[in-house]
């Protein structure tokens, strides 16, 4: 294995009830994180491909994860998201060469098809810094009722020279939605917005 | 008087190492929150202890819940289970004695579900804002003094509890620390017989 990983974290979250309604089936998000080594603290590195091949690896790792957390198929995952916490020793562009070269494509694979960008975020942080992974539609990123995040946090990571490395997927969309815009069902998903 | 369910929040951690030689088996600990309304939030009720009875069920469904995510997300079997610990967060409307309600329904769920365990559930209880965090104990199921099984899970909803809400939590956890080594009683040396040693 290319990274590596000090632990992993999974969180699953099934809402029931939102403002006194029921939620019938559940709406449901998981993340799965790995809290990995950082290869390149300490000092300025030119060349990032280690990061782009532990992006590589975790994506469909991450993702799989969090699809059996939800125990749905693949082709079931309705959204998704991706998100990274760099530690003090590293930088910003390390959570970048994690996320966006190559991450995306092992993801697609673990929740089936996957047309549409995989929204992100990314920041630097101490231990216990949390953050808010996006979360769109997974076909089609117009589809209004499945705009939401996910906050994540691990209390006792990264350490200085680790990075936090997050991978969402749900079953579903917001508990309540209700504010107009394209459906999950009205979506074609070809061409990744509609 | 029923139990009604906002949301369940779990989060399983699966540890390799934390800087020293990674054990063969990974350290599992994990825990599962309900987010539930309190029916005793906004004034002072003097009687409610019946509310215990009321919450066994979902004592039981979430001791449940929590081994088969040892199971499904890790391949942890029951068996392997060996620590646990449970802990209430109850929202600003409410009452920290609203949280003790949970001592009886969790802790025996647990202990029914994980073999007849013998050692108290240690716990931890809190009034507080959404968000709040709150750091659930954690010791051997059978022998409260296994000094390599002395630990806690912070657990947090984000959005949990709302100011008449309560958050039950159970821990569940498979393993000693990971990298365990400051001695005293040993999981293997224990006769796990009155729950301490």
């Amino acid at each position: 294995m290319m990274s590596k990983v000090r632990k992993f974290v999974i969180f699953v979250e099934e809402t029931r009830r939102e403002m006194g309604q029921d939620i019938d089936p559940p709406t449901r998000k998981a993340a799965a994180l790995a809290v990995i080594e950082n290869p390149c603290t300490g000092k300025f590195v030119q060349d990032l491909e280690p990061l782009m091949q532990i992006g590589e690896e975790l994506g469909g790792l991450l993702g799989e994860k969090a699809v059996a957390a939800l125990g749905i198929t693949p082709a079931q995952a309705q959204s998704y998201g991706k998100a990274a916490i760099v530690g003090s020793d590293g930088e910003l562009e390390h959570a970048a060469a994690i996320l966006h070269p190559r991450l995306g494509k092992p993801l697609r694979q673990a929740v089936e098809k996957g047309a549409a960008l995989v929204p992100s975020a990314k920041k630097m942080g101490g231990a216990g810094t949390a953050i808010d992974v996006p979360l769109g539609h997974k076909d089609a990123a117009y589809v209004r009722s499945h705009f939401d995040a996910m906050e994540v946090r691990v209390p006792d990571a990264p350490r200085p020279g680790e990075i936090v490395v997050a991978v969402a997927v749900t079953d579903s969309g917001r508990p309540l939605p209700r504010v107009g815009g394209l459906t999950h069902d009205q979506a074609e998903g070809k061409d990744g917005l509609r | 008087m029923q139990v009604v369910v906002r949301k369940f929040w779990s989060v399983l951690e699966e540890i390799r190492h934390e800087g020293g030689p990674p054990p063969a088996t990974p350290r599992c600990v994990g825990a599962l929150a309900a987010v539930i309304a309190n029916p005793f939030a906004g004034r002072y009720v003097a009687e409610i202890s019946p509310f215990m009875e009321t919450l066994k069920p979902l004592g039981l469904d979430m001791a449940a819940r929590l081994i088969a995510m040892f199971g499904g997300g890790n391949g942890v079997p029951r068996a392997a289970i060996d620590g646990f610990g449970k802990g209430a967060i109850v929202g600003t409307a409410g009452e920290l004695e609203h949280g003790a309600l949970w001592h009886v329904p969790g802790g025996y769920a647990m202990r029914e579900l994980l073999g007849n365990a013998k050692a108290i559930v240690p716990s931890t209880k809190k009034v507080a804002e959404a968000g709040g965090r709150i750091d659930i104990p954690i010791t051997h199921i059978n022998a409260a003094y296994v000094r390599s099984h002395f630990d806690a899970l912070e657990v947090h909803v984000p959005d949990a509890p709302a100011a008449d809400e309560m958050v039950l939590i159970l821990v569940m956890a498979a393993g000693p620390r990971v990298h365990a080594r400051v001695g005293g009683l040993q999981a293997s040396e224990i006769t796990g017989e009155d729950g301490l040693r």
